[in-house]
């Protein structure tokens, strides 16, 4: 097996001061079912991002359309290639964009998705693994489900995974990210709340909890935005963070209410924690595949 | 007993419960276009709290509390919802509908007590969706989890609204944001009553109370108890299977009218999208 190749990752040496990266977390409430509408509001927060030096803006899940599309899925559908996507990136300018749509794919599947797009193209476009069939969701019923997971090399924030709301309540999302040997990992989400017995509301302490814990584990930063509003009684909780490799939360924005929240990370960070728990560093992913493996012949052949 | 476990599983934080339905309430109203509420106030816990989270959500002046008394109707419930009206200064309209109930059973006759409430019920429900009309608001609903699960209401009369911020929360719940929500004394202590005929208590007509009814409802439908778990946690079999029959009795009423299927796409089984679709 080849050695993976040391990766330059959140340097700075390009950049003034003290060689942060700004982070822009847009934590918006997109019309159920207006591209139209969510596209001018992108824009509106791309402008706002630049007024703040982001490097990178990221938006929830599905943002371009809202969530409980249900029947309006093949109708709001766009191609990565299509115009819709071309005006973010066109807005974006320099800045990386992080942007939810339903995808449709040459082949007429409909897909909830998430790309990365920098220096004017589409550099990554990942399509929700786990969709969520249970309780109040219904997402098989209307999207195909993706199958793969994979990280990706950006200009400035080193190797970069990205996930989509249930796809980081997995763990083995989350190891094949590490195993994919990510700086940051993004999840984009639109997690309604459930359970207010808490000082949050419940699915809150949950991410906040996975979020933590990955980015321990894997020794990378976590950044998670969360959409807010109401659809159908269902209230997005908003409360989107970025967590430090440490494990610590750098920055939240608030519960429920819209925001444009900038946070600086710090690249050293990632190399100092690498330094004192190199977890990722001596995982042993072929004792991993290997076991792996052997369920699979146990189970499946 | 699990009563503990059940009292634990009910507990809210009334704080965060109260954030989410003020905002729950904006968003609903507005995005329908609207700024205003209209509640049908009848002093009892249900329509006080939903009067002071409308208050809170969208300012005293864009709510109008209506009080509806039928001629049997309690002098407490006149008292009571005159004093929400007083502490919060929401808008207030008193509208008895006496003469039109009892101008209906004069020409059929005389009906159950039983239809006299229905009938009562529904001409309330169209009293404020006519003051809706009005008020240029909608209409916000007032039936709790425990009514809604156990069918302890009337269809397309009390249960019917355009928004409800209640009905995710059961009785014992909606107590607790009562207390926080500084409702006055003397509601937060009365027996619920649907004020239907002179003297009648929903747990006196139910025959339990709402704490026990609402410590099995939450086992049963939240935590999704099976009923030997119930039996074994101590809940009487009589009273499991009665409350299970009621929640599935009464199932259509929390449906809209089934409608039978003819074509490729029939509304609400293969004709599927959202209420707020396009807001």
């Amino acid at each position: 097996m080849p050695a993976s190749p040391e990766r330059e990752i959140l340097t700075a040496a390009d950049r003034d001061g003290p060689g942060a990266l700004r982070v822009a977390m847009g934590q918006i409430a997109p019309v159920l079912g207006d591209l139209q509408r969510n596209l001018a509001l992108h824009v509106e927060q791309i402008e706002a991002a630049r007024r703040q030096h982001a490097d990178l803006i990221v938006f929830p899940e599905l943002s371009l359309t809202g969530y409980f599309l249900r029947d309006m899925v093949p109708d709001l559908a766009v191609s990565p290639a299509g115009p819709e996507v071309r005006q973010l990136i066109d807005a974006a300018g320099a800045m990386s964009l992080v942007v939810g749509l339903v995808e449709e794919s040459p082949r007429h599947r409909f897909y909830n998705a998430a790309l990365w797009a920098e220096g004017g193209r589409v550099v990554h476009l990942h399509r929700k693994v786990y969709l969520p069939t249970y309780g109040l969701f219904d997402e098989q019923r209307y999207f195909a489900a993706g199958e793969r997971f994979l990280a990706f090399d950006t200009a400035r924030f080193g190797r970069v995974g990205i996930l989509i709301c249930e796809d980081f309540w997995h763990l083995s999302a989350a190891t094949i990210m590490q195993a994919e040997e990510v700086d940051m990992l993004v999840c984009v989400a639109n997690s309604p709340g459930r359970g207010v017995d808490g000082a949050k509301v419940r699915t809150a302490e949950t991410y906040e909890q996975l979020a933590r814990t990955f980015a321990q584990l894997l020794g990378a930063a976590v950044i998670v935005v969360n959409r807010v509003g109401f659809e159908d009684g269902l209230c997005f909780w908003g409360g989107s963070m970025a967590v430090a490799p440490d494990g610590r939360v750098i920055a939240q924005a608030p519960m429920f209410d819209e925001a444009l929240c900038v946070v600086a990370l710090d690249p050293a960070e990632l190399r100092r924690q690498r330094l004192i728990t190199p977890l990722a560093r001596d995982e042993r992913l072929l004792v991993t595949i290997e076991e792996l493996n052997r369920i699979k012949r146990e189970r499946y052949e | 007993m699990n009563n503990e476990l059940a009292t634990s599983c009910l507990k809210i934080n009334p704080e965060l419960v109260t954030e989410i339905l003020c905002r729950f309430i904006r968003t609903e109203i507005r995005r329908a276009g609207f700024e205003r509420a209209v509640v049908g106030l009848s002093g009892g816990i249900d329509s006080s709290v939903v009067t002071f989270l409308c208050a809170r959500a969208l300012g005293p002046s864009n709510v109008l509390a209506v009080t509806m008394p039928y001629k049997t109707s309690s002098e407490a419930t006149r008292r009571d919802s005159q004093a929400v009206v007083d502490q919060l200064g929401v808008r207030a309209i008193d509208v008895p509908i006496t003469d039109q109930i009892d101008a209906y059973f004069a020409r059929i006759g005389d009906a159950s007590q039983l239809r006299l409430a229905n009938k009562c019920a529904r001409e309330r429900m169209t009293v404020l969706y006519d003051q809706s009309a009005a008020f240029h608001a909608l209409v916000a609903g007032t039936s709790n989890k425990s009514e809604l699960l156990l069918g302890y209401g009337t269809q397309f009369g009390d249960m019917a609204s355009a928004v409800n911020p209640i009905g995710d929360l059961y009785k014992t719940q909606l107590h607790q944001l009562a207390a926080f929500l500084g409702l006055p004394e003397p509601i937060l202590t009365k027996a619920p009553t649907g004020d239907l005929w002179i003297g009648q208590t929903d747990e006196g007509e139910l025959g339990f109370s709402y704490a026990e009814v609402d410590r099995v409802m939450v086992l049963m439908v939240d935590r999704r108890w099976r009923r030997a778990e119930l039996l074994q946690a101590g809940f009487a079999v009589e009273f499991v299977d009665r409350v299970a029959s009621m929640i599935r009795r009464n199932h259509y009423k929390r449906r809209m009218p089934v409608i039978a299927k003819l074509s490729q796409r029939t509304l609400d089984r293969d004709f599927r999208y959202a209420r707020d679709w396009g807001t």
